[in-house]
Parts: structure tokens; sequence; C-alpha cells
């Protein structure tokens, strides 16, 4: 009873890292932009909610409907002024900027915040748990597992079912012929962007009331979300929930043996992955 | 009327003179086809007319509007279409959705309004059948007939063909000519560069000739292939 236990605590766990790679698997699958900010993007997002839990007394999901639209704004900004003017054949110029912009909120959130630790206050959802078959589940992580699982239906659904979603695949496939259509790639990866910081604002909010978080995190976040989609495949969002799965079952089954080996456990799961299937567990066909 | 008027237009890369002087006007439902050797500077011509190079000298008038300095999209939506010399359909989308994209930013509509002219535009160009497979999978004649309808699906008041016929056996060729004599005889204005000769004089009212950036031959077909200067340059045969 014990290891299913675990295992399903672990499964539950994956939907939180699901949730960090989802964006960061949304915006490599549509401009193949490694963004090597995206960690220090949901801390960001986690001291915003912070500061509006804060000033106005919000519950952190109040305050995240507020910070949604602007953290929505901010990713359009970003992408629109600053990573499409790097975006090209040459990978390392988004590299390098996006690992300036880590270094740089980084900091700015150090100045403004300190060091100190924080974290949302949960109130009653943090220690809240449901039975089910003799297991004691936590609410806050079947809450952050569904929001996981909401995230990539609609996604999905945004991806395959909407306008906006063929101009993402399409602009995917062939940015230049794209133009040539009508479409404008400049804006079309700006609301990928835009839709990426929706997902990283959710992300922040169970980042933020499940654990402590200071402003030197965002890496260590990153590192989860890289392997999830890594173990995923490229560009494949279930594959991602796949991903964080896999890297949370391994991390709760490694500290069931030993509290030592939970972060390894994690990793070498994702090289095991790795040496079996190079290119991820649900790649695209052709890339 | 005239749809298309291109007078004095020049482009030089460097050294080399791609497109040198060059005028002519396409009316309105016709099919013009351009013939040329290797190098002559067709799709350069092409290029030109879509935005896609910008002329050193001369000017382009479209649908009564001098477009000479229009970008590329603008121009797409004020209705030149084209298909390329290889076909780039979206790999990963579905028949069906290359032509609501194409549909749906190409003319500044939604997908309802679209819907059933990608639907007529696909069985026009004997897609149907394919429609929701994705163009990734599809055999050389399809991406052929997708690049085509694609191009369609702008709602195009002229039509730029780059060498559709090129690769297909001889039954696939047939099949090709005759899609694109539909889509003539429904009204589309053509311009149409082609390697297979017989593809493009059946279809075409009107042949242009380039060499060396330069038209040395407009008019009938027939007139054209005929000519002595034609033969000796564009065929090699010494008359």
């Amino acid at each position: 009873m014990i290891w299913i236990d675990t295992i399903i605590q672990g499964v539950l766990l994956g939907g939180l890292y699901a949730l960090f790679a989802a964006g960061l698997s949304l915006v490599f699958g549509i401009m193949r932009l490694v963004n090597l900010a995206h960690g220090d993007l949901i801390v960001f997002a986690a001291y915003l909610i912070l500061l509006l839990v804060s000033l106005l007394g919000l519950s952190p999901f109040l305050a995240a409907i507020i910070a949604a639209p602007i953290m929505f704004c901010v990713g359009w900004a970003l992408q629109r002024h600053v990573l499409n003017r790097v975006l090209g054949p040459d990978i390392l110029p988004p590299l390098l900027v996006t690992f300036g912009l880590s270094v740089v909120l980084q900091n700015a959130l150090l100045e403004v915040f300190s060091a100190d630790s924080q974290r949302l206050p949960a109130g009653e959802i943090a220690t809240a748990s449901v039975q089910m078959g003799g297991l004691n589940l936590g609410v806050l992580p079947l809450l952050t597992f569904a929001s996981a699982i909401l995230v990539i239906v609609g996604l999905n659904q945004l991806f395959y079912r909407t306008e906006l979603g063929r101009a993402f695949r399409a602009t995917s496939d062939d940015a230049v012929t794209a133009g040539l259509m009508g479409i404008r790639p400049d804006r079309i990866f700006a609301t990928a962007t835009a839709i990426a910081m929706l997902v990283v604002t959710l992300a922040a909010i169970y980042l933020g009331m499940r654990a402590n978080f200071d402003p030197n995190i965002g890496p260590a976040r990153l590192i989860y979300a890289f392997e999830a989609v890594i173990i995923g495949g490229l560009g494949s969002l279930w594959g991602t929930l796949v991903g964080g799965i896999i890297i949370g079952v391994a991390q709760t089954v490694g500290a069931a043996i030993n509290p030592e080996w939970q972060i390894l456990a994690g990793h070498l799961a994702f090289l095991l992955v790795l040496l079996i299937k190079p290119r991820g567990l649900f790649p695209r066909a052709v890339d | 009327m005239t749809i298309l008027s291109l007078k004095n237009v020049s482009k030089s890369f460097g050294a080399l003179t791609v497109t040198e002087d060059v005028s002519f006007d396409v009316v309105q439902g016709q099919a013009l086809g351009i013939i040329g050797p290797n190098g002559a500077g067709k799709s350069t011509l092409f290029n030109l007319i879509t935005g896609n190079l910008t002329s050193d000298a001369g000017s382009i008038h479209f649908d009564g509007a001098d477009v000479t300095r229009v970008p590329p999209m603008q121009r797409c939506l004020s209705g030149i279409g084209r298909s390329f010399q290889i076909p780039q359909p979206f790999d990963h989308l579905t028949v069906f959705e290359n032509l609501l994209v194409a549909a749906t930013h190409g003319q500044s509509k939604s997908e309802h309004e679209v819907e059933e002219d990608c639907a007529r535009i696909l069985e026009q160009t004997e897609l149907l059948d394919v429609a929701n497979n994705t163009a990734g999978g599809l055999r050389l004649l399809q991406r052929k007939r997708l690049e085509l309808a694609r191009a369609m699906a702008t709602n195009p008041k002229l039509l730029l063909l780059d060498e559709i016929a090129g690769g297909l056996t001889a039954a696939e060729c047939t099949a090709l000519i005759n899609t694109i004599k539909g889509l003539h005889s429904s009204g589309v204005t053509i311009i149409w560069i082609e390697h297979v000769l017989h593809a493009l004089t059946s279809v075409v009212e009107r042949l242009l000739v380039l060499d060396f950036g330069k038209v040395i031959g407009l008019g009938d077909p027939d007139e054209i292939m005929n000519s002595r200067e034609v033969k000796e340059i564009y065929l090699g045969i010494e008359v």
C-alpha cells in the first residue's frame, strides 16, 4: 500500500512539473526558442501574486486572476520587443539573451524582495485532504494535477481546433511561407509567449502555495521543466505531462528508498529515458 | 482591362543583370506563359511581381494601383497568389487546414466565411479524398495540387504558377493541366512559367520568351514557338 501511495504522490507531483514545463514546451514548439529565463519568470509571477495578496488582501487564486493579464502583456512585450529580434537560424543569440534575462530577473527580485524565502498563503487547502480507496490525497496536489490536465487539454484544443492554433502550427512549420500567406510571424510569436505566460502564472500559484520560494530558485525549476519536455519529446504537450509524471514518480520513489535520493532519482530517470529513446517518448514525426 | 502591367522593370544582383528593361501587360482573364532557358530570370520576374524582390528601376501596376514598392503580404492581400517551384505546404497541417490558413490570412476573413470556398477548391483540384491527411505525407502530384489549391485559396485575381508540371509523369501532367484549364475557364488570370512546353501551350493564349533577363518574344504561342530567334536561343536548334 505504501508503494501505491508513493507512486500516486509522484504522479500528482508530476502535474506540478508539467505545469512548469507546458509554457516552455509551447514556446519551443512554435518558434524553436529555448527560454532559459522560464523558471525565473515563474518565480517573478509568484512574487507578483504575493505582492497582490499582501497589498489587496486577496486569496492567491484571486490575485492570480489579476496577475494573469499583467503576465500576458509582459510575455507579449518581451517577445515582440526583445526575443523576436534575436530569433533566427543561429540558436545562440536567443540562449544568451534569455540567460541574461534570467540573471537580470533574479537580481531585480533580490533587490526588491530580498533573499528571504516567501510563501503564498494557501489557507485551509494547504493541509486539506480527501480519502480515496484507503489513500489520503492532498487537495492541493490534486488541484495542481487537475490544472495541468486542464492546461494541456486547453492548449491542445487551441492548437488543433482554432484559427489561431492553425496559424501557430503553420508558422511553426514554415514562418517564411506563412508570411507570404498574410500571417505576421512576429505577432504570432508574441501571442504564443503571452499565452505561455498565462500558464506560467498558473504554475506560479502552485509553486508559491506548495513550497517556499526565493529569488534564486528559478533555474532549479527550469531543470525539471526541461527534463519533462525532453522526456516527452520536443513539441508534444501530452508528452510533457508524461515527462513530468516520470520525474515526479522517480523522485518520490527515490525519496521513499532514501530521502537523499529524491532529486538524484529524478535526474537518473531522465538520463535513462534519453539512453533508450534519445528523441523522447513522443517525438513529432519530422522535425 | 489590364490587370498587371510591367514598365521597363530592371533588377541586378551586383554586376549581374537578371531582369533588363522588361515591359508587358496582362489582360484580365488571360493566361500568359513564360519560357526561357535556365537562368533567364523567370523566377526573378515572379519574385518582382510578388514583391519578394524589389526592382531597381521601372514600375509594376496591379489592378490599377502602383505596387512597385508594396511589400509581399499587401500584394497577397490585394490579389496576387503564387505557387512555388518546389511545393512548400505546411507539413504538419492537414490539406484542408493548409487551405484554411491561406484563405483566412490571405483575405483577412474568418474561418467560417471561407470554409465553403476551401471545400470547393479542394473539389476543383481533386484533393477532397485527402482533405484530412497531413500534407507531409502527400505524393508529388498531390503536393503540386495542394500548392495550386493553396494559392487559389487566397482568392487571387492573378495566379502565378512556377514550374508546377515539372517532375510529373505524363498521365499526372495531363491531370494537372485539366485542373489548371478548369481554373482558367472559371475566370482566373494566370501567368505560368513552365519547361513542359506542351502543358503550357495547351493552356495559355500568349507566350513570353525571356533570355538573359530580356524579353525576346511576346505573342501568339504558335508564332512564338516557330520564330527563328526562339528556336535558336531557347530550343538550341540551328536554323
